[in-house]
């Protein structure tokens, strides 16, 4: 296993030239653009009713007008606008997710990393714990029991996937720790947070950017499954994963209606792995391991 | 190397016991389980029979160590919606479970193996890309969407395969292809970091300068030693699919573990859902544990 923790030379410039980079840099930011403008450039209200127009198709297909992009669903709601109006749940459950998992994570892995000893057993012992408690179906349990709302996903998500942010941080922070920069820092005196937030986090911060990402796609994914399965975002705000469920009733007449929120959440979703990817490769080491 | 399996033993032992406290706390969360169980037009009456019944009046702690202490001895309680035994409910559908979690290993295992080493072979050609984008859709492919494409156009365009169920072999080749495709990513990818290693080192010139063959350097010196982080990654990735059930068996109405929790977490059964948790936390401690062991015998450098 080689120590990894340095940016090979010249990474920033690879990074430019990789095309699965762009591609990623492009979809992810293409949402967050969407995500934070949606509610202007959305054609219609996705919220509104209308059920003299139901179950119409895509503008393209037989039967489809001009005045609906994607259809409408079951209520006569606009697709495309719902489908626009669902990269704001996605992003936000993403983005939030990783803050939460990644405050805790991170804390808990370099806590283990630098102390060693019994404090390291015990973020171990947390770590394992973590990772066999079945998450999915806790964060369903727990939306049964409390009722579905969007910060509920993001809390109960956030407190289930910090463990991979707890492993990388630990081991990374393991390896620094006897290299001598680090040892140059104590010996000058400095106090334990100095080391921790100057030498320590600076030098991990590549590869949680790696973890976050992955995290991130899992988040997003593990939202939709669990507004799929009813106890995630609760209706009528257009989840991704909603969408299908809600779809699923007729989707032997109309597959378009699940194809479609579906297979945004796979562009979303790969283009958040591209990048992570192409950080990874940045870095010259495998964290998939 | 007895010391390590005793002291690896200890510390799945108290995870287990962590897991079981938190399969406790996690019911209580909603304040009142008296409440919830009734449902929304129970009147106060109700309330307290339910409370009565259940043992729900007791101090937490009373019924934390009463649960406690059945569950231990296997005994998991009555289901509040079937009527029946938690245990028997779970371990009817336990063998269910395990075939879909079996099924998709295998297919995830046939797939991804010989696509890891190929891309390792041929490391940087078309090929390894073709592998790792293969990879990269696995991993974005959301399970129930992938579930309900193939529904569509193997079950109802083209009629091969049944849409839902539990009857026959057939019924678990769509789920089991769906399960695979959330672990193909990781085996692939370990599998060829692994091979790439592997095949940089010095035995593997010998063994191509004493004029082996390709098959022979390829899988008998060199997979061999790859193996190693895969065999462990392997089981644990059945108990994240054993976890991941849920997702799919309710796409499928597969009637596994994982629809029986689906199920109970709609109806408030809080016993079976505590049980469930417990018992897929405990699988994957299990196999956890197996996979350490497993790894301790084929490298004894890790015997520490």
């Amino acid at each position: 296993m080689t120590s990894g923790v340095t940016v090979r030379a010249g990474g920033r410039a690879r990074l430019l030239g990789n095309w699965a980079f762009l591609l990623g840099a492009f979809i992810v930011g293409g949402c967050a653009v969407i995500a934070v403008v949606v509610t202007w450039i959305m054609p219609h209200d996705p919220f509104l009713i209308d059920l003299n127009r139901r179950l119409i198709p895509p503008s393209w297909m037989e039967g489809g007008t001009p005045l609906n992009f994607l259809g409408t669903d079951q209520l006569g709601r606009d697709y495309f606008s719902r489908l626009l109006y669902g990269t704001r749940i996605s992003m936000l459950i993403g983005v939030l997710t990783v803050i939460t998992s990644g405050l805790i994570g991170i804390t808990v892995g370099v806590l283990g990393g630098f102390y060693g000893g019994k404090i390291d057993d015990a973020v171990m012992f947390a770590i394992t714990t973590r990772l066999s408690i079945p998450a999915v179906l806790v964060a369903l349990a727990v939306a049964a029991l409390r009722g579905t709302s969007l910060t509920l996903v993001i809390l109960v998500l956030g407190l289930l996937l910090w463990d991979r942010f707890a492993v990388v941080a630990r081991s990374t922070t393991m390896q620094l720790r006897n290299l001598d920069y680090v040892a140059a820092a104590w010996c000058a005196g400095v106090s334990p947070w100095w080391v921790l937030s100057r030498e320590v986090l600076p030098n991990i911060a590549t590869h949680l950017a790696v973890v976050a990402t992955l995290e991130m796609a899992l988040a997003i994914l593990l939202e939709a499954a669990l507004s799929f399965l009813g106890l995630g975002v609760p209706a009528p705000l257009p989840s991704w994963g909603l969408m299908i469920s809600e779809a699923k009733e007729y989707m032997f007449f109309t597959p378009w209606m699940i194809i479609v929120p579906g297979a945004a959440l796979f562009v979303l979703v790969m283009g958040v792995n591209l990048l992570g990817d192409a950080l990874r490769d940045m870095m010259g080491t495998d964290l998939s391991r | 190397m007895l010391r390590f399996f005793l002291r690896r033993f200890v510390v799945a032992v108290l995870v287990a016991l962590t897991v079981l406290t938190f399969a406790f706390l996690l019911t209580r969360l909603s304040g009142d389980l008296a409440i919830s169980i009734a449902g929304p037009n129970a009147s106060q009456a109700d309330i307290d029979t339910i409370r009565q019944v259940y043992g729900l009046n007791r101090p937490l702690w009373v019924q934390f160590f009463d649960w406690l202490g059945r569950a231990v001895q296997g005994d998991f309680g009555e289901s509040y919606f079937f009527r029946d035994r938690v245990s028997k409910l779970i371990g009817e559908r336990i063998p269910i479970t395990m075939s879909l979690g079996l099924t998709g290993l295998a297919i995830a295992l046939v797939v991804g193996l010989p696509l890891g080493i190929l891309a390792a072979v041929r490391e940087g050609s078309w090929v390894d890309r073709a592998v790792s984008l293969v990879a990269l859709i696995g991993q974005a492919m959301p399970s129930f969407w992938l579930g309900l494409i193939l529904m569509i156009v193997f079950g109802l365009k083209l009629g091969w395969l049944p849409i839902s169920g539990t009857g026959s072999w057939e019924h678990y080749v769509m789920p089991g292809v769906v399960l695979a495709f959330s672990a193909i990513p990781s085996l692939t990818r370990l599998t060829r970091s692994g091979m790439i290693e592997v095949l940089a080192s010095d035995y593997i010139r010998t063994a191509r300068a004493k004029g082996l063959t390709r098959f022979s350097i390829l899988v008998k010196h060199g997979f061999r030693n790859a193996a190693i982080p895969v065999v462990s990654i392997t089981a644990v990735q059945l108990g994240f699919m054993l976890g991941g059930s849920v997702v799919i068996e309710t796409v499928f109405a597969l009637h596994g573990v994982g629809f029986l929790a689906w199920e109970s977490i709609s109806k408030n059964d809080f016993p079976v859902v505590q049980a469930v948790v417990l018992v897929l936390a405990l699988l994957y401690i299990g196999l956890t544990l197996l996979a350490d062991l497993l790894n301790a015998v084929l490298d004894p450098r890790l015997r520490t």
